[in-house]
């Protein structure tokens, strides 16, 4: 397995993103940078309109997520409902 | 560190950087001079390019326009970046809501047949149209020479993508994705669509990058553009489907803002030499008539019987217009 | 409200299909072959351009309301750092130095890049990749000009970047390193294009680049820097996944593409971890307060990611490129060879360099425990104490340069650390000469190309490296002085040592004067 990984920068827009990737990946593994946060995990990461919406109260589109975005690493795959990144192999 | 900033003026050593220095004095430059003067590399390149190895990667001989300077064509918005995206931002928050209206509303349903048949006939074929003015102003943005020129091509072809994709839009609201099928193949085979697909096709294999500017964006949208977004415009609005008029009104506005631009590159190439002056005229010329009779069948769809004045006006109109930029046309 | 329920919403995937998918078409009046002449060339063979699966599906609409919100984001912070005299919270002007090597060597890169994405998103027969090179070409122009307006500031106040961005690349003798990468790139055709930046530069070594360059300006109070910097990273995701998906997208359409996609990540690889040096050197020994050693950013971000993203190319075929091998003995000297190199030749360079402190030495020696107090700290003792002795060394003699890297002849043989490492090749009855097994392979496979490398220090020789109406025959003659007029370089002022350098002083004295009540 390898891992994939997404980082954000580090502000008030991406703290319910944090929580709500956390969340739904248990396996996820949380590393924090100057101004930048990182979210490793083996094999694949899922990020879920619904865990986030629930966290900010209103709705979301998952392609919000590009404008706090720094770096990712995996092959991603995105509908409306989730964004994921995965290795396959 | 807790700095306390009321107590400090500091002198700055210099306002900007040499090469603004040296076109516009010792002063503060703005973010439109610092992002566009000269940051296009000139004089030095390692390797002949592989797909034109008679020319550098910059080269000045692409096209047979001249310029001592050619940061002279400076586009009148000041667009760099940020200013073009929130200009566009705001732009299709408007687009956006209008949409949004519409089909919330289901106010498609209430635009007349006849006008819904107009729009889906002549207005949603023209994506293709837009996407081949992407692929023009793509191509000056790579192979033109200075950024000031080349900058404004490149948000000039995206909005290309983004005129194509509110046509498809348009077509979706109308008819749903039937429509697009519908256009692509009018556009591919239909009979009032072959001479514009092959004005469109002869213009995606022109090599100067200048004649590629003055045919498709001063002839080609001069005589388009207008036609679509004032006149036909006005007769959606007149006979009952504004909604159509609210759809298009991103482009009514795009298009008369970039013909400023478009028309400042065109009148000081023009000034800049009589050999310059002859070269856009015969180009201007040339695809003038083309572009009417690519225009003609469209027309006739658009506007019926009355389509004959309609493009005698359009040609009167862009004929003053070009007088104006000091051509001999 | 019962139309509404009549319509069924147009999934994400499905609204992309339809804004960009059947735009384009087979053009029948004139020849498929005319309007894209670039797409066979290079010898890719591409069947179905349908196949191309858009990562992100960005409409215009989407990308315009995105950026924009970016953009106002970012300029009000670069207004607020101007307007409160940002810089002075800086952990010290020597900093400054790397971000002046980040203007005139990386913010060109990305106009020229801005550039070659405008021809690839031109010459595509396929409208998905056009599509997204054309946003990567628009973001790329972004990138250029928020690096410009950021660092706009600074060059008020400090010297060193007066020049801009693009003067001193067509010039100055190490930035002709990342400049001949992307002429190098540029002059190739759309396909390899894809592979040198999208791929290799983009998704391998752009993590190098950006994560450790703005985690140091974040750690050393720049945020200036640190906001251009990542929210370009943001537009950074997109392009990684487009160079990702090209290359998978190659791969799958006919297996004679593996060859030569190889081939082309072998070379692209080496070419940019090369260029990488440069960053490698700006991480060890430029910031005041340093995030993490080169060798540590080359094994998460090169070994760890690209480990794994290389185990997912291998399905097709792909192998991890040769020069791995030495990237894996080199991570322990590159560095400390080029801030060497730099300090030699600091009289010729835009910015200031300096001898590591005590400090800084062991901190290297902690990074480094294999190589630097074997064979980098005696050296840096030993100018320690010809300039205590007021003889700080300077080399006058101008080095010779790689023919395909064109870093100066300063790297190492493989195995001996102590030997200067020389490659030779003869082409047409002259020799060229490489730094490397990795640069010598390059050349042999395209000499045709690699001579004609405008290399600065044969220029200056040639006499090619002076200002208009230069007279060398005229008495008193100083051609490095004139060299260095050339190249925008102020003689003292931009070079030299940061100890006593106007910029030091400037710095003390504006911050004494913001903290203290005289």
């Amino acid at each position: 397995m390898s891992t994939v990984f997404i980082a954000f920068q580090t502000n008030e827009d991406t703290r319910p993103i944090v929580e709500s990737i956390l969340a739904d990946n248990p396996h996820a593994v949380l590393d924090e940078q100057p101004a930048m946060v990182k979210i490793n995990a083996e094999g694949q990461l899922v990020i879920k309109r619904e865990s986030i919406e629930e966290r900010i109260g209103r709705s979301f589109d998952l392609q919000e997520l590009q404008i706090n975005l720094i770096t990712l690493s995996g092959n991603i795959d995105e509908d409306d409902d989730q964004f994921t990144l995965a290795w396959k192999n | 560190m807790q700095i306390d900033l009321r107590t400090v003026a500091i002198k700055p050593l210099r306002h900007t950087f040499d090469h603004l220095v040296e076109r516009f004095g010792d002063k503060s430059a703005s973010r439109y001079q610092e992002g566009s003067y000269n940051i296009q590399q000139e004089h030095i390149f390692h390797y002949r390019p592989t797909w034109d190895a008679d020319r550098v990667l910059f080269d000045k001989k692409r096209t047979k326009i001249q310029m001592k300077d050619w940061y002279a064509l400076k586009d009148p918005r000041q667009y760099y970046y940020g200013a073009y995206t929130i200009a566009r931002a705001r732009q299709q928050e408007a687009a956006e809501s209008s949409f949004e209206m519409i089909e919330d509303r289901g106010l498609a349903e209430l635009i007349p047949a006849e006008l819904k048949q107009i729009a889906l006939d002549v207005l949603v074929p023209m994506r293709h149209v837009e996407w081949g003015g992407n692929m023009g102003n793509s191509y000056i943005t790579a192979y033109g020479y200075g950024t000031v020129i080349t900058q404004p091509c490149l948000y000039h072809a995206m909005d290309h993508l983004g005129v194509a994709q509110y046509l498809t839009r348009i077509g979706l609201v109308l008819d749903g994705p039937d429509a697009l099928d519908a256009a692509k193949e009018a556009w591919m085979s239909g009979a009032a669509w072959q001479p514009m697909r092959h004005h469109v096709e002869n213009l995606l294999v022109l090599d100067d990058w200048f004649e590629i500017f003055v045919a498709q964006n001063l002839v080609l949208e001069g005589l388009l553009n207008p036609m679509l977004y004032d006149y036909l415009d006005a007769d959606f609005s007149a006979k009952g489907g504004t909604a159509i008029s609210m759809m298009t009104r991103f482009m009514a506005e795009w298009s008369a803002e970039t013909a400023k631009w478009i028309d400042a590159q065109i009148k000081t190439a023009a000034a800049e030499s009589p050999e310059n002056k002859e070269q856009l005229s015969a180009w201007v010329k040339h695809y003038r008539s083309a572009t009417r009779e690519a225009l003609a069948p469209i027309a006739q769809r658009a506007f019926g019987d009355k389509a004959d004045d309609v493009l005698a006006d359009l040609v009167s109109e862009f004929n003053a217009r070009c007088a104006k930029l000091g051509l001999a046309v | 409200m019962d139309m509404k329920a009549n319509k069924k919403k147009l999934g994400l995937k499905e609204k992309y299909a339809h804004m960009t998918r059947g735009l384009d078409w087979e053009t029948t009046y004139q020849p498929m072959d005319k309007v894209f002449p670039q797409a066979t060339f290079e010898g890719i063979k591409i069947h179905d351009w349908e196949k191309w699966e858009d990562p992100f599906r960005l409409t215009m609409d989407a990308y315009w309301k995105y950026q924009a919100e970016k953009e106002r984001k970012l300029y009000a912070v670069l207004d607020a750092f101007a307007q409160n005299n940002g810089h002075l919270g800086i952990t010290d002007a020597r900093y400054l130095n790397a971000v002046k090597l980040f203007l005139t060597g990386i913010s060109p890169l990305e106009y020229v890049a801005h550039r070659g994405f405008a021809a690839a998103g031109r010459n595509f027969p396929g409208v998905g990749p056009r599509v997204a090179c054309l946003m990567q070409s628009i973001d790329e122009i972004r990138h250029a000009q928020t690096q410009i307006h950021a660092l706009s500031n600074y060059n008020k106040f400090y010297e060193g970047f007066h020049a801009g961005a693009a003067h001193q690349i067509e010039r100055i003798w190490y930035l002709s390193v990342p400049k001949s990468f992307f002429d190098d790139a540029f002059s190739a055709g759309p396909f390899e294009w894809m592979i040198a930046i999208g791929f290799s530069f983009e998704y391998v070594l752009t993590n190098l680049l950006f994560v450790p360059f703005m985690s140091g300006a974040a750690y050393n109070g720049d945020m200036a820097t640190v906001t251009f910097g990542f929210s370009a990273q943001s537009d950074e995701a997109r392009h990684m996944t487009l160079g990702l998906e090209c290359i998978k997208f190659m791969l799958e359409q006919d297996p004679d593409n593996l060859p030569i996609v190889q081939k082309w990540i072998d070379k692209w690889a080496w070419r940019g971890i090369r260029v990488l040096t440069l960053v490698g050197m700006m991480m060890d020994y430029m910031l005041p307060k340093r995030v993490m050693s080169w060798k540590e950013a080359w094994e998460i971000y090169f070994e760890q990611n690209g480990g794994a993203l290389f185990n997912d190319l291998a399905k097709y075929g792909i192998k991890v490129p040769d020069c791995i091998t030495q990237c894996t003995v080199d991570k322990e000297h590159i560095s400390h060879q080029a801030w060497c190199t730099f300090y030699q030749y600091a009289h010729a360079s835009a910015f200031h360099t300096w001898l590591p402190n005590a400090e800084e030495m062991d901190w290297l020696s902690a990074k480094y425990p294999n190589t630097f107090d074997k064979y980098y700290r005696p050296r840096y003792e030993q100018w320690r104490e010809m300039a205590d002795k007021g003889e700080r060394f300077y080399n006058n003699t101008l080095p010779m340069l790689c023919q395909v890297c064109q870093i100066p002849m300063v790297f190492t043989e493989p195995d001996d650390p102590t030997k200067i490492c020389y490659r030779e090749s003869d082409y047409q009855g002259e020799k060229y000469h490489t730094c490397s097994d990795g640069c010598k392979h390059i050349f042999d496979d395209e000499p045709e190309k690699y001579i004609q490398a405008w290399l600065p220090v044969h220029q200056i020789y040639m006499g090619n490296c002076w200002p208009e109406g230069t007279d060398p025959t005229a008495e008193g003659f100083d051609p490095m002085a004139k060299v260095l007029e050339w190249y925008h370089i102020e003689n003292g002022k931009d070079n030299l040592d940061y100890e006593g350098s106007g910029d030091q002083a400037n710095f003390a004295a504006w911050r004494g004067a913001a903290t203290q009540n005289t």
